[in-house]
């Protein structure tokens, strides 16, 4: 749970992947054309990724992947979680508000 | 059918008996054994009867009056087996009878599911011609959804008319609500039910075949462009106010960011199983080695086909999404004015498609 606390925090905007996962990708090109520059942490090319799998299980995202943490707070447990937040405006407000981007 | 009981004097029976042995097969599931012999046995019982006959004919004429009762009671015998067997030849053609008449129904019949499966076929809807199972499961999961769309469709072209009559007699905006709300939880049905009939057969939706041709033609992961569609609405629904513009101005946009989004994934998901399956090993053909290559290839590839499933279900969402957003900007008559102007953006389209398709071609 610490790794994902840490990881969360170290920058504005921190994705949760894996790579073997074409909607995770989908997730992190909606994030890079918004302007924010993520980071990216592949579950399935980490030394730790079972425990960071376990954890984000922990935090409610079933499957664990994606997770996106935005100021480092959980803001999507899914990819629909992403898209309701893209629709009503809110994803780009909260990056603005976390500084990841700029108008 | 075999209730006749013939008394036949014994030294005929032998004879008789095998006519009857053919006779008792009409209509039986051993018929196509039978039926070359069913002309030939009642052919035999008239040869037989006419044999008997020309034997009474040239009997009747009496040697001398000692013989006489003998020869009558022959010829009582003779009359009695020439009835019998007229009888059994009479029963036996009536049997014939229905037996071909079954047979012609039966060929209209199946001349008639003929004709159905290959209009079936020309409108693309899958049948599989093997027994399989797993064919006709997933066959019937695209046949079902068809059905269940057919009748959506129906019932949201009702609707549509409520809500038309509702706007043009300029009903309030109690009675638009409500017909709003029901056109807009109808909607939610068919993503539902679309989302269920993906599960069984995910490649009938992506497919677009249950869609006319010019709609599937412009489909995007198995349905419309809420991007698209935000644009042809914004001139039809004047006047809005500024607010409003920028609303749905920053609602295409959001919907196209996520929609781009999700053709980027769809195309790493292409890309990815292409080389999942390009991977090929060069060995000695017909090795072990060879074959738990393949198969973990396969394997491999059937979990990234899996994931398509999850796609359609984001593009779906994306949809119902953008409708939602939409409706929270606008007023309850704009939302009455936005769903007709859908609805007849894609009956145009589908009529289009008949139109084309029933175009005169040199």
């Amino acid at each position: 749970m610490d790794t994902i606390r840490d990881l969360a925090s170290e920058k504005a905007v921190v994705v949760f992947t894996k790579s073997s996962c074409s909607i995770c990708h989908s997730v992190k090109m909606l994030l890079y054309d918004l302007g924010a520059s993520p980071a990216i942490h592949e579950l399935d090319r980490n030394a730790n990724g079972r425990e960071m799998e376990w954890a984000l299980r922990e935090l409610g995202c079933n499957p664990a992947v994606p997770a996106v943490f935005i100021g480092g707070k959980l803001v999507a447990r899914s990819a629909k979680d992403i898209i309701s937040l893209q629709v009503n405006g809110s994803l780009k407000q909260m990056l603005k508000d976390a500084r990841a981007i700029w108008l | 059918m075999g209730s006749q009981t013939l008394s036949l004097p014994k030294e005929t029976q032998p004879n008789l008996a095998v006519s009857v042995g053919h006779r008792e097969n009409w209509g039986e599931s051993n018929m196509a054994d039978a039926s070359p012999r069913t002309d030939t046995s009642t052919d035999d019982t008239d040869d037989k009867n006419q044999r008997l006959e020309r034997n009474l004919s040239t009997a009747i004429v009496p040697s001398d009056s000692s013989d006489k009762s003998k020869e009558k009671s022959g010829d009582q015998k003779t009359l009695r087996r020439l009835a019998q067997n007229r009888e059994a030849a009479r029963k036996s053609r009536l049997r014939k009878k229905a037996y071909v008449q079954q047979l012609e129904s039966s060929r209209l019949k199946l001349t008639q599911l003929e004709q159905e499966l290959q209009r079936a076929r020309q409108q693309g809807i899958f049948i599989s011609s093997s027994g399989d199972q797993s064919h006709s499961m997933s066959g019937n999961g695209a046949l079902a959804f068809d059905v269940e769309y057919a009748r959506w469709l129906e019932e949201n072209n009702r609707q549509i008319n409520e809500l038309r009559a509702a706007v043009n007699s300029h009903a309030g905006d109690t009675e638009l609500r409500t017909i709003v709300d029901n056109v807009t939880a109808h909607f939610d049905d068919i993503f539902r039910l679309k989302g269920i009939a993906a599960k069984a057969d995910v490649f009938h939706i992506l497919s677009g075949m249950w869609k006319t041709p010019a709609e599937r033609c412009f489909m995007w992961i198995g349905g419309f462009r809420s991007s698209e569609l935000l644009k042809l609405l914004v001139n039809q629904l004047e006047p809005l106010t500024e607010q409003q513009l920028m609303g749905i101005y920053n609602l295409q946009q959001s919907s196209q960011q996520a929609e781009d989004a999700l053709s980027q994934g769809m195309e790493a998901l292409q890309q990815s199983l292409a080389e999942t399956l390009a991977n090929g090993s060069p060995g000695p053909s017909g090795s072990s080695g060879n074959v738990a290559n393949y198969m973990g290839q396969m394997a491999m590839a059937m979990g990234k086909l899996g994931t398509l499933e999850g796609f359609l279900h984001q593009a779906d969402n994306l949809r119902q999404q953008t409708l939602q957003q939409m409706h929270r900007i606008l007023t309850t008559r704009q939302s009455a004015r936005a769903l007709l102007a859908i609805n007849d953006y894609f009956s145009r389209l589908r009529a289009l498609s008949s139109l084309w398709l029933a175009r005169p071609r040199e």
